[in-house]
């Protein structure tokens, strides 16, 4: 670890929730890379969408930041440390502060709303109090506190998260999130199985989460015109290559013809 | 499309090609072979087929009436014996083979030798019956229903490894990423992540075990492993056939209540 080439890159005046993806290269299968050796810096704030077709590495780039997919090659610089080169208890020191919102919420289904919730804090309370259901105090206040914020009332804790139709579930998964006190929030489509409306209410709540509570949010996402109207700057991807970097009104027809390939489509 | 694609040379369908015909009468035949040869084998002797309902209703009429003054003397001490025996193997085999489930589950143990040590383990319990092992324990800690206990724990952690480990398998992986993503240790993974998945499997489990080894324990006692077999053993051997029908209706009974007893707590907490 020692041999590292590179220094830290903790230069001043750096945002805490800052990422620096250096020649991000990963390979399911040798020799035919999914992300081809991919370099991004993220500031530390506002909404960051990634846009492109589906099976162009979106996912596993995202998935990449907080390792539960493993790189091939290169560096992912977050918090004073290479993310890629972690491993074991450290590299949980590190997910703690990476929140992630999932397509498909990932709630564990018999466990109730709050309990849910508090999962989130399962990084930072000793094993014991997680065993016998002894959260800390403020760790529930906290709960019951993000749940009103996402809005699902105080009587949604108690009822298991399966009753719940999908929006609520995301509601459930961001306030987990949210819940880890994170400095990065990935998301992986987390309106791709909602409807439009829905979408819209999860997309403003993410909006409100990076506005008010200043956390960077990396978002995958199919719907462009979400991207559009909720990010700070899209990202659009085709072939595991970063083809357009830039804010949403740079976005033209022709660059969506770049990531997405084809005309047809845009009309 | 045109009318002359539609209606063109008649196609014909038929199921199987010619060998596959073959090859599946060529089965026919053998499985005739295979009936023939095991009815020779069994040796009928004719005498003992010809009456042999007579026999049948003959040992009815001398079971009949049972001996109910045998049952507080010695039936009722031995069914308890039988109970505790097969409640006590199960906690014993739940105990033993919860670890091995985990290390047997490909998703969770990640190591080919862990997972093919746990499977062996589960391979050796199932494939010695439990008479078996309780003649193993009955010849190392002698007769009675310890020997029994742990020969009903024995035979079943295989059976409750595998089923739960099979439980733990299908668990879904969505929840486990996002426990892992939180940075939970695997302790807690383990605790809120799989557990909650497959509680209701293990509970289906354990209670379809123990209704199994209630009826396996209460043969136990045919080799001196405890519980009511060995009553019904001493019947037998004393041809008190009025004692044997009684110990024969008890068993019935018993098993007749853990099979309302299993579904009514299924029905109840799953």
């Amino acid at each position: 670890m020692t041999s590292h080439p590179h220094p830290a890159p903790t230069e001043a005046g750096a945002l805490p929730g800052s990422l620096l993806i250096r020649n991000l290269r990963k390979e399911y299968r040798a020799g035919q890379p999914v992300l081809k050796d991919i370099s991004l810096a993220v500031e530390g704030r506002g909404i960051t969408a990634i846009i492109g077709p589906s099976g162009t590495g979106k996912s596993t780039l995202i998935r990449c930041i907080n390792r539960l997919v493993d790189p091939t090659s290169g560096e992912i610089w977050f918090g004073g440390s290479d993310l890629a080169r972690l491993r074991g208890r450290s590299l949980r020191m590190a997910r703690r502060r990476i929140g992630m919102v999932f397509q498909e919420y990932n709630l564990v289904e018999r466990l109730s709303v709050i309990e849910n919730v508090l999962c989130g804090r399962l990084g930072y309370v000793p094993a014991w109090r997680a065993f016998l259901r002894r959260f800390p105090d403020s760790d529930v206040e906290r709960a019951f506190a993000l749940l009103d914020a996402v809005g699902l009332g105080a009587d949604f804790a108690t009822r298991r998260a399966d009753q719940l139709s999908g929006g609520q579930r995301q509601r459930v998964g961001i306030a987990r999130a949210v819940m880890q006190d994170p400095a990065l929030v990935l998301a992986d489509e987390p309106t791709s199985s909602l409807d439009p409306k829905t979408s819209v209410e999860i997309m403003e709540l993410m909006a409100a989460l990076s506005a008010g509570g200043g956390t960077p949010i990396v978002i995958n996402i199919h719907n462009v015109d979400l991207a559009r109207r909720f990010a700070q700057r899209v990202i659009g991807m085709s072939r595991g290559e970063v083809v357009f970097d830039g804010p949403p009104d740079a976005l033209e027809d022709r660059h969506l013809t770049d990531i997405y390939g084809g005309e047809g489509w845009l009309s | 499309m045109s009318e002359a694609a539609l209606s063109g040379p008649s196609r014909r369908w038929v199921r199987f090609t010619p060998v596959e015909r073959g090859a599946r009468a060529l089965v026919y035949v053998l499985t005739a072979v295979a009936v023939i040869w095991s009815l020779r084998t069994i040796e009928i002797i004719p005498e003992f087929l010809y009456d042999a309902p007579e026999q049948t209703a003959d040992l009815f009429v001398r079971m009949w009436p049972f001996d109910w003054a045998f049952y507080p003397k010695a039936v009722h001490a031995a069914l308890i014996e039988t109970l505790h025996t097969a409640t006590l193997g199960t906690l014993l085999a739940l105990v033993l083979a919860i670890p091995f489930s985990f290390l047997a589950a490909r998703n969770f143990t990640r190591s080919g030798p862990l997972n093919w040590i746990a499977q062996f383990v589960f391979v050796s319990s199932r494939s010695v019956n439990s008479l078996i092992w309780a003649l193993l324990f009955v010849a190392i800690f002698g007769p009675g229903p310890l020997a029994g206990t742990l020969a009903i724990a024995f035979r079943s952690i295989g059976f409750v490894g595998k089923l739960f480990g099979e439980a733990l398998e299908e668990a879904q992986q969505g929840p486990i990423e996002a426990l892992t993503a939180a940075g939970a240790p695997r302790s807690m993974i383990l605790v809120k992540g799989y557990w909650p998945q497959v509680e209701p499997a293990f509970w289906s489990v354990a209670l379809l075990r123990w209704d199994i080894n209630i009826r396996e324990s209460a043969v136990l006692g045919l080799v001196g492993a405890g519980g009511i077999g060995v009553a019904l053993d001493a019947a037998l051997n004393n041809l008190y056939w009025d004692q044997v029908g009684l110990i024969l209706a008890v068993i019935f009974a018993v098993v007749i209540a853990t099979e309302f007893v299993t579904s009514f707590i299924r029905s109840r907490i799953l």
